[in-house]
């Protein structure tokens, strides 16, 4: 019989894939919103880690999830500042497109 | 006088002054100048005190104050002085006291100019009188800063823009400071395995480094070498010095010519010679021909300029090179006549870079052809200038010639068909410097300097203070060698004892 | 007194010394006062000179050995110098010699130079000119005399150059110091070879130590240094072919002339053979070379000299011929006639300049003798004792030149030169016909309308005829009949020549010879279309000599196309090379390799993402091979 088990592995390959998916978006997406969302996948990978640690390494203590829930709110705070950041440009520039943004250069 | 740090106040006076400085409005100008000379003033006395009370029968270092400073790394704050850096500490003082006085018309921000060359004359000063070579290196790099802010301030551009001048002369001061960290630090772990117990003190270095396998001291001493030869501005490395010289205010080039490049030539005999005597033999022949190249290269290129103060700076490297041609021939008279060379170079440079900023202050000009006829003008300018050319060309009765004397005793000696091509420079030199005098102050008196008003007052300091002392160097030379004798026996002494211990490898 | 004088003979060059000091920072603004200062310091030395030389010429124990004493100047392992005092008949000679001469043009530069506005400077000068000089003479030492040597060439070169504004004038100083350099480069290396091989320059030592010369070195280096030390005179005393300077020397006021052509300065590099003899005298080969430089300078000096035009030059080449004399002397082994030869000539050489000096100054500095003529009626003393000085260097007696000249050539043949004793001899025939073509030119035949001359003031007169009395006499204190000097002067042992009547009789006859001549083309021909036919048929001689061989020429061509291209080529080199491809190279270097580096800082925030990652991944791939257990931590996760 075919049991569905679901052990520390599979959560570290679900993450795993779910960080490149977001790592290949910051690089490459052109549009700033979504290099921010893509960013808030990778994020969210990192807490499929953490819960799944958590609940296979240390079952009786929360570490893992009060550092999920840390994540939550940096993500949610540093989405706020991006969001207000690409406003900013948007209102200057009128895009979105990173290509067009190289002021960092020299 | 039992306890008294005497080195420290005379460290200290500049720096004193300096801070009093800081608090003396802007455009007090006559106030700035002179508590600058005061400042200065107490240092001269002092350091003429110094050299006078010194005792050089029982030699060795005297006015000693040491107070343990980084414990980890072996650092002492000690200051003393021997037969070597007194001569050096004396100069810096006279040339110190005239630079004031020789920038007594700066009136271009005189506070700020006053501060930084204070805090320099202190600083090339602290590299004379330290006895430790983490000090040593300290002050060495308090150097640097005054120097490359006066030069791009009050600097004056020509054939090279004043910033060029003084980027390259700091960076040539980095770059050797860049070889002697590397080396210093080599060598204080080296030393420091040996010894058991981290010590910077030279004599500390100096026994610990005397047992370093020939390999290890080759290397050091090379990368010693690159550093202090470039300070010295030792043939190829010589090329910051007519351009800096030329770019720099008056009482900087006096200063650096004067005694801030004799740190090298200081340095070479006072640490690499006395710390690694293996690898100095190994490397002595080459200082030698790098001398030789020195003399006569800079020799030649100073017969081809039309800038007075490229003539100086040419001549300057070119007078470096009998000191590491003295250097290279490892000898106590060849060490005597380095350092006596180098207290005679320093007085001499200094006073000619005063008069030709006099020069120029009042004609506006440094081009040779754009002159003539100005002893008619200005006869006491005149006489300095040709005091100072007298005593480069090494006119016997003055400083000059007995230490160039001794060299070629000594380099020949050592050296033969070398050397004469060294001795040979003073015909070139002779050529040179008559040359620019002639042109300078003979000939025609031209009427747009007829305006001119000679040197009065406080200018004729530098006169007075560097002729004297070239003068009576000159007719007294047991003065200067005496003392510098007294430091060069007992250190050629250690470095015979240490190569006849190393024996039979050379 | 006499005691004291001899003891402290220092005072001799100390006094005009401290004149000099007094001059330059007392007395400057007042003219006479410092002419007083300067005179009272030469006659005060010439008082102390003449009783120390009284001293030492009452005492025979000073031609076995000198007195000497002196104090340490410096010292260190391996050197050791002494400055101090040799006095000896030879020194004793100078010093009374020197200061006497000296004194007489001090007052008569007090007539010469008066009005002019570097009066006081002048005087400085000269009395730092005399006390240099008497340094030199007075050394115990060879270094201490090389002070001496080289102090008296800074004055030199101060007082030819003292017309700062004339540029031939400041040419003529450079070109003296610079060709005296030349030479004293030669001397250095002779002096540091000295002290290297014998370890002293101490005089009486070192003469000790090189007549054992073969216990410190071999007899050719000994002849390698004594050719590089008689580089030294070569230079000095204007031997050829460092005379260049000498000629030009002239270009200074005339009581400088004077003093470098007579007293001081010039007879210094005779005077440095004389005292080293005891060095050449142990080297055969240096003593010809000595010899034959001095005869071939005699000889070729008196050919240009017999072209020349202005009176001072002509008065030029003949010191450079006389020294060529002295040289010759020296090098045929006789101290004895080459001090007595610079004895005599300092007198009538003196006076011969000086009476130019009375003539220039009258005709307000017109310096060409044809252009001059007849000055005898309104110059009479000073042309009569031009005269006097004619006949002394001509070498007729009882005038002093004729006994120091005959003794030299009497040398020369004793000594089996034959060729040098015929070059000498021809010289003294052009000798006395190129002085007396002068003489008849200037002083006699008709007066030159354009010219008012007048007398010189007593100053200068007085001096002229002390000198024409001591050009007189001066020469009897060493007649071979009863020669007193060759027994107080000598080297070695004294020389006992018996008279010689041949050469006597022959010189006189080639001195008339010469006088004759000259008076048949310059005062009996009065429009000297003789002469004139003469240069004009031998026009290429004629012009070579009057050119002076070129040698002037050459040397500036040396100078100019040599020298300073090469020193330019350096120039260039340091310019180009060293800062412009290695130093500025290096800077280059460091600017350039910043700039490519910029081209990868893109400014895209992914770009910068991408390299972020790709180096986390290369760190963490990197760490997984080199080390188990971080790939385990990496990999394994957990424990």
């Amino acid at each position: 019989m075919l049991t569905l088990s679901v052990g520390l592995t599979q959560y570290m390959v679900l993450s795993a894939i779910l960080f490149g998916i977001g790592l290949f978006g910051v690089l490459s997406k052109k549009n700033a919103i979504a290099v921010l969302i893509c960013i808030e996948l990778m994020l969210n990978a990192v807490n499929i880690n953490l819960l799944a640690f958590n609940k296979f390494v240390t079952p009786t203590q929360f570490i893992g999830q009060i550092f999920a829930i840390f994540v939550i709110t940096v993500a949610a705070a540093e989405v706020g500042v991006g969001l207000a950041i690409i406003i900013a440009i948007y209102r200057n520039k009128l895009s979105v497109n990173l290509d067009e943004f190289d002021w960092l250069k020299w | 006088m039992e306890g008294f740090p005497v080195l420290l106040i005379t460290l200290l006076s500049p720096v004193l002054a300096a801070l009093i400085l800081t608090f003396i409005p802007r455009d007090e100008n006559k106030l700035i100048k002179c508590i600058a000379a005061v400042g200065t003033f107490i240092s001269m006395a002092l350091s003429l005190y110094v050299y006078f009370a010194y005792d050089k029968s029982l030699g060795g270092l005297q006015f000693v104050m040491q107070v343990p400073w980084i414990k980890d790394l072996g650092v002492t704050f000690f200051l003393g002085v021997d037969g070597i850096s007194l001569p050096m500490l004396l100069l810096t003082n006279l040339i110190g006291f005239s630079a004031v006085f020789a920038s007594w018309n700066v009136d271009h921000r005189p506070k700020d100019f006053f501060i930084l060359l204070l805090l320099l004359i202190a600083g090339v000063m602290g590299t004379f009188i330290a006895q430790d070579l983490f000090i040593f290196l300290l002050f060495y790099e308090v150097v640097v800063i005054p120097i490359y802010i006066l030069v791009i301030i009050w600097g004056s551009t020509k054939r090279v823009t004043k910033e060029y001048a003084g980027m390259k002369l700091t960076i040539y001061l980095l770059i050797g400071s860049g070889f002697l960290l590397v080396g210093v630090i080599a060598l204080f772990m080296k030393t420091t395995a040996i010894a058991g117990v981290p010590d910077m003190s030279f004599t500390g270095l100096a026994e610990a480094g005397r047992r370093l396998g020939a390999f290890d001291q080759k290397w050091l001493f090379a990368l010693m070498l690159f550093g202090f030869g470039s300070l010295l501005s030792m043939w190829p490395f010589h090329s910051w010095s007519p351009d800096g010289y030329a770019g720099a205010p008056t009482a900087v080039s006096m200063i650096h010519a004067g005694v801030l490049k004799k740190i090298g030539g200081y340095g070479l005999i006072r640490i690499a010679l006395f710390v690694l005597p293996v690898g100095a033999k190994f490397w002595a022949p080459l200082i030698a021909v790098l001398g030789v190249c020195g003399v006569a290269y800079a020799a030649m290129a100073a017969l081809a300029q039309k800038d007075l103060k490229y003539i100086v700076g040419y001549s300057s490297v070119s007078h470096m090179g009998y000191v590491l041609l003295a250097i290279g021939s490892m000898s106590v008279i060849g060490l005597n006549g380095a350092v006596a060379n180098m207290f005679a170079h320093g007085v001499m440079a200094a006073l000619f870079f005063s008069m030709i900023g006099f020069i120029y202050e009042k004609t506006h000009t440094r081009w040779i052809p754009d002159m003539g006829g100005l002893a008619r003008q200005t006869p006491r300018l005149a006489a300095g200038f040709m005091l100072a050319a007298m005593a480069s060309l090494g006119l016997p009765g003055l400083v000059s010639f007995i230490p160039e004397f001794t060299i070629f005793v000594a380099s020949f000696k050592v050296y033969g068909g070398l050397a004469v091509i060294a001795i040979a420079g003073i015909i070139i030199t002779a050529l040179y410097v008559l040359r620019a005098g002639a042109n300078t102050l003979f000939g025609p008196p031209r009427h747009e300097y007829d305006h001119l008003k000679d040197i009065h007052g406080p200018e004729l300091v530098p006169l007075a203070v560097l002729g004297t002392a070239l003068v009576v160097g000159g007719l007294l030379p047991f003065l200067l060698f005496d003392m510098v004798n007294s430091g060069i026996v007992p250190l050629m002494a250690q470095i015979n004892g240490a190569l006849q211990m190393v024996g039979g490898v050379f | 007194m006499v005691d004291f004088a001899m003891q402290h003979a220092w005072l001799v060059p100390l006094l005009p010394a401290l004149a000099f000091v007094v001059i330059v920072f007392l007395t400057k603004p007042w003219q006479k006062l410092s002419a007083l200062v300067a005179v009272a310091g030469i006659v005060g030395a010439f008082v102390f000179a003449a009783l120390a030389a009284y001293g030492v010429f009452t005492h025979p124990e000073f031609t076995e050995g000198s007195l000497v004493y002196g104090v340490r100047w410096l010292s260190m392992p391996g050197l050791h110098i002494n400055v101090g005092i040799m006095l000896d008949p030879t020194s004793a000679m100078m010093i009374f010699m020197v200061s006497l001469v000296s004194s007489l043009i001090f007052i008569y530069a007090t007539g010469y130079m008066k009005g002019d506005p570097g009066f006081s400077v002048f005087f400085s000068y000269v009395s730092l000119f005399a006390a240099s000089m008497l340094l030199l003479v007075l050394s115990s030492n060879l270094l201490e005399m090389f002070v001496g040597w080289e102090l008296v060439g800074l004055c030199s070169y101060l007082l030819i150059g003292f017309y700062t504004h004339k540029i031939s004038a400041r040419e003529a100083a450079k070109k003296a110091f610079v060709t005296c350099r030349i030479a004293d480069f030669g001397l250095l290396l002779g002096m540091l070879s000295l002290q290297i091989v014998f370890g002293t320059l101490d005089l009486p030592e070192l003469a000790q130590k090189i007549a054992h010369f073969h216990q410190y070195t071999s007899a050719g280096v000994l002849t390698l240094i004594a050719v590089l030390v008689f580089l030294g005179p070569i230079g000095k005393s204007g031997q050829f072919p460092l005379h260049v300077w000498l000629p030009d020397a002239m270009e200074g006021p005339t009581p400088v002339s004077a003093l470098i052509h007579a007293a001081t300065m010039v007879v210094a590099g005779v005077y440095l053979v004389g005292r080293m003899l005891f060095l050449f005298s142990e080297i055969p080969s240096a003593m010809e070379l000595v010899a034959i430089t001095g005869a071939f300078t005699a000889l070729f000096a008196a050919t240009i000299a017999i072209t020349q035009r202005e009176i001072k030059r002509i008065l030029a080449y003949s010191t450079v011929s006389q020294l060529g004399y002295m040289m010759l002397a020296l090098g045929v082994g006789s101290l004895s006639a080459s001090m007595f030869h610079m004895w005599t000539h300092a007198f009538f050489k003196a006076l011969m300049f000086m009476g130019a000096g009375s003539v220039l100054t009258a005709l307000h500095h017109k310096a060409d003798v044809w252009e001059m003529g007849g000055l005898v009626k309104k110059m009479p003393i000073t042309a009569w004792t031009f005269v006097v000085g004619g006949l002394a260097i001509a070498g007729i007696p009882p005038f002093a030149g004729f006994w120091s000249k005959d003794e030299i050539l009497a040398t020369a043949l004793n000594s089996h030169h034959y060729v040098l004793f015929a070059m000498g001899a021809f010289t003294a025939f052009l000798t006395a016909f190129y002085m007396w073509r002068l003489i008849f030119l200037a002083f006699f035949g008709e007066e030159n309308p354009a010219n008012h001359p007048v007398e010189s003031p007593w100053n200068m007169t007085v001096p002229l005829i002390i000198l024409a009395a001591l050009a007189t006499v001066g020469g009897w204190v060493g007649t071979p009949w009863d020669n007193v000097w060759s027994q107080w002067i000598f080297f070695g042992e004294v020389e006992h020549a018996a008279p010689n009547y041949g050469v006597m009789i022959g010189s006189v006859i080639l001195a008339l010879a010469g006088i004759y001549l000259a008076y048949q083309l310059y005062y009996v021909d009065r429009e000297k279309v003789k002469a004139k036919a003469l240069a004009e048929r031998y026009h290429g001689i004629y012009t070579l000599l009057f050119n002076k061989y070129y040698i002037d020429e050459i040397y500036l061509w040396f100078n100019h196309a040599i020298v300073d291209g090469s020193a330019k080529l350096f120039y260039l080199f340091d310019i180009y090379v060293v800062d412009g491809i290695i130093v500025n190279g290096l800077g280059a270097f460091t600017r350039l390799s910043g700039e490519g580096l910029r081209i990868t800082e893109t400014g895209r925030l992914q770009n910068y993402a991408l390299v972020f990652f790709l180096g986390v991944l290369i760190i963490a791939v990197a760490l997984a091979f080199s080390s188990p257990s971080a790939a385990g931590l990496l990999l394994g996760g957990v424990k």
